[in-house]
């Protein structure tokens, strides 16, 4: 790999956006690769957008992503999936959770949450996989577990042994949430 | 050992791995995981001092004991421990001291984006910029090492991207603690005029032999590549430069005051053309320039906000210099389709204890002179309920103006204030009030946490930074001791008792205080109850809930919603509905 693979995480605070790019950081290290992890989350606890952005590659020198140059976008949700999509190069990926969140203008009725989201995003990049993985999550036995789907479906396109991801996992989260989480993870790398 | 650690973790384990035995600072973001990293390592000493000053001070006395010390704050902090600064540069210290800078360009979570290098210039001390978490961790030992060498503190300074992002470091064992012997020198450390003078002489001398040793530092290195340019550059843009500018010559600065005069000679030299790439203000370019050395920067490159790689190949590419061309490419859709989604700013959390009153003082349509907190969200939509925020503390001093500049003001002004922020600068405008005649009506809002860098302790908390239980200031008795005879405390969640405080308290003419308290709702004390349901059949879809501008309130259809697992029960929703449509879950029925 000459050039570092960028992978922007966008969601919005309380998804486990954090604890997703932990896991990947993780299974980035054990793997061998050098990384940079860049994190904006001061007022994410108040309601706002979460950004993270993960580079692995044999030297990586900015923690930032270019835009124009992420690989992937792994969205945890879908009007934040068309926020950041500016982000990725013509060639990259993005995963897309189907799920929306208003913000609180949405909510107070100043804002309206546009109906057109995943269109438009499949409309602009033809590599979109779109997955409801709240349901999944639920399936699984946990709402919460929707983002270790997400993690799933982006482990199997990332050039890291599915092991490596495991370790990385059992490693990141609660001893006691363990189950649902393998079962989530599990059920995002099949997609 | 590598670990994946962030640049304020990497500075604590520095700072415990070179002996530093006491920490003080006032929480901040981008500085405020520093001190929560290194109060919990063992054998240490570490604080949080009602305010940057006072951190600073204790740092001074802990380092002119013998100590290596860590001294934390935001930029904007700084400014409030610049006092002191000033003349511990002068006196210099014994341990080492590190005083760390955390700026913020482009504004993450700050009220404006100072560059504190020149704090290094003004205080004639070193300045160390580092680029990712390795070198953080090793400035800290190199620091204190200057520190001790040169009888001088040091500034750290850290921008927000080396604060927060995360690289490997290499984890050593910590070693050995020196706490250096104490003599009492009045020469040094009793800063009256004729001692003053006498360090003055010396500050010069110090920063000649601080030139000398910026030349030979290892911190300063060049790298050379290409020579039809050259980049001179420091902190987090050298590495967005490595990627821009893949084959450039670079002169890589870690130590950027005083300046390596020869060192930059030599690599202009070696280059046809120079650039110099920094992030805010081109305090290494006009350095440069006054040594007479052709250079570019600002001319290419913007003087605010951060810089990227891809903002460095696009501006030195139009600029005639060869960048790389992954950073050219358009991206699949343009920037400004982001800008006409739906903001999703922050709100105050369902069941924020602040809501209440902003709720109130809009409805009673006050003037309201605010300060820096989570209650700084109060100036949102659909609160819209503040009108002014300058810095920590500047809301009473602020409110008092007002009445002196307009005393038709006076009756319908407050200045509202946090807890942690009256403690760090409020009281002293309160001092003000009473001493200078001022009528002002002061909120305290006491959710008994620093809540907006999250949940640091402070005087009034009962707890430590190191988890040791100590007093609590009362409020009450602190504001009547200053002279403030009107002082009542609060429920927030009681709108009535609220409304007729606020109404009271700002007819009275003389100072008054509301102490209005209820612990911050993400705090573990603060509790759950039922959360709030919507009587479908009584809603009249009037929209007055959404006022609140709670984030668990929404209208779906034609009538009010609420998201159960987002409410927490606060109960404020009931209050302000008029028609009783609002009510505890499993009340619809009584």
């Amino acid at each position: 790999m000459r050039k570092p693979l960028n992978i922007l995480l966008v969601g919005v605070g309380g998804q486990g956006t954090i604890l997703a790019t932990r896991v990947l950081a993780k299974a980035a290290q054990d793997a061998g690769y050098d990384i940079k992890v860049s994190e904006i989350k001061g007022m994410a606890q108040r309601g706002g957008s979460v950004v993270t952005q993960v580079r692995l590659g044999e030297k990586v020198y900015s923690p930032l992503i270019a835009e124009g140059s992420a690989d992937v976008i792994l969205a945890f949700e879908k009007m934040e999936a068309l926020r950041w999509l500016h982000y990725l190069k013509p060639t990259g990926h993005i995963i897309v959770n189907d799920q929306a969140i208003a913000p609180v203008p949405v909510l107070t009725g100043a804002a309206t949450y546009p109906a057109d989201c995943l269109t438009r995003v499949q409309q602009s990049v033809s590599n979109t996989m779109v997955v409801d993985a709240l349901t999944i999550a639920l399936e699984c036995g946990n709402p919460k577990a929707a983002n270790v789907v997400l993690i799933g479906m982006l482990a199997k396109r990332l050039p890291i042994a599915k092991e490596t991801w495991l370790t990385a996992l059992k490693a990141r989260v609660p001893e006691r949430f363990i189950d649902v989480n393998l079962k989530a993870f599990e059920r995002g790398f099949n997609l | 050992m590598k670990e994946l650690l962030s640049g304020n973790a990497a500075i604590a384990r520095g700072a415990y791995e070179a002996g530093v035995t006491v920490a003080a600072g006032y929480p901040g973001t981008p500085s405020t995981e520093i001190l929560e990293n290194f109060a919990k390592y063992p054998d240490i000493y570490a604080q949080w001092s009602p305010n940057e000053k006072v951190a600073l001070e204790v740092g001074a006395g802990a380092a002119i004991a013998g100590a290596r010390v860590l001294v934390t704050m935001k930029h904007v902090g700084v400014n409030v421990a610049a006092d002191p600064l000033f003349t511990l540069s002068y006196t210099g210290i014994n341990g080492g001291l590190i005083l760390v800078s955390a700026d913020d360009p482009g504004m993450h979570s700050s009220q404006n984006e100072q560059d504190n290098r020149f704090y290094a210039l003004m205080n004639k001390i070193p300045c160390l910029e580092p680029a990712d978490s390795q070198e953080a961790k090793d400035m800290v030992a190199q620091g204190l090492e200057i520190s001790e060498q040169f009888d001088t503190p040091v500034l750290l300074r850290l921008t927000t991207r080396v604060s927060h992002s995360q690289s490997f470091v290499e984890i050593n064992e910590p070693g050995p603690k020196n706490l250096r012997p104490y003599a009492k020198d009045p020469l040094k450390y009793v800063m009256v005029p004729a001692h003053g003078r006498l360090r003055r002489v010396f500050l010069e001398e110090r920063t000649a032999k601080l030139k000398e040793y910026s030349e030979n530092c290892p911190l300063n290195f060049i790298q050379w590549g290409e020579r039809s340019v050259g980049v001179i550059t420091s902190g987090i843009s050298y590495h967005y430069v490595k990627e821009a500018l893949p084959t450039a010559s670079v002169l890589k600065l870690g130590f950027t005051h005083p300046l390596p005069e020869k060192l930059i000679k030599e690599f202009a030299a070696g280059v046809e053309r120079v650039v110099v790439v920094e992030e805010l203000e081109p305090f290494l370019e006009m350095q440069i320039k006054a040594l007479g050395i052709t250079v570019q920067g600002k001319d290419l490159l913007p003087s605010y906000g951060e810089l990227s790689a891809s903002l460095i190949a696009r501006s030195l590419a139009a600029a005639g210099i060869p960048a790389a061309e992954e950073y050219l490419a358009p991206a699949v859709q343009p920037e400004a389709i982001a800008a006409q989604l739906p903001g999703r700013p922050p709100v105050m959390c369902a069941g924020c204890p602040h809501r209440g009153v902003f709720y109130t003082l809009r409805k009673n349509k006050l003037i309201v002179s605010g300060d820096i907190g989570c209650y700084t969200l109060g100036s949102m939509s659909p609160l819209n309920a503040m009108d002014t925020c300058i810095c920590m503390g500047a809301s009473i001093g602020a409110a008092l103006g007002m009445e002196k500049a307009n005393p038709e003001m006076a009756r319908r002004t407050v200045a509202v204030i946090g807890d942690s922020t009256f403690l760090h600068s409020g009281v002293t405008g309160l001092m003000d009030v009473v001493y200078n005649g001022g009528t002002s009506t002061v909120l305290i809002l006491d959710n008994r946490t620093t809540a907006m860098t999250g949940h640091q302790e402070n005087p009034g908390t009962g707890s430590t930074l190191m988890g040791k239980p100590a007093p609590e200031v009362d409020f009450e008795a602190l504001v009547r001791a200053i002279g403030v005879k009107r002082v009542r405390t609060v429920d927030p969640i009681n709108l009535k008792e609220l409304d007729r405080a606020v109404k009271e308290e700002t007819a009275a003419e003389e100072p008054s205080v509301i102490i209005v308290k209820r612990p911050c709702a993400l705090l573990k004390k603060a509790g759950t109850a039922p959360p709030a349901e919507v009587n479908k059949e009584v809603c009249i879809n009037c929209g007055l809930c959404l006022n609140l501008g709670c984030p668990a309130i929404s209208r779906q259809g034609d009538k009010a919603h609420v998201t159960a697992i987002q409410c927490n029960g606060c109960g404020l929703c009931l209050q302000v509905c008029a028609k009783g449509a609002l009510v505890k879950r499993g009340e619809e029925n009584a």
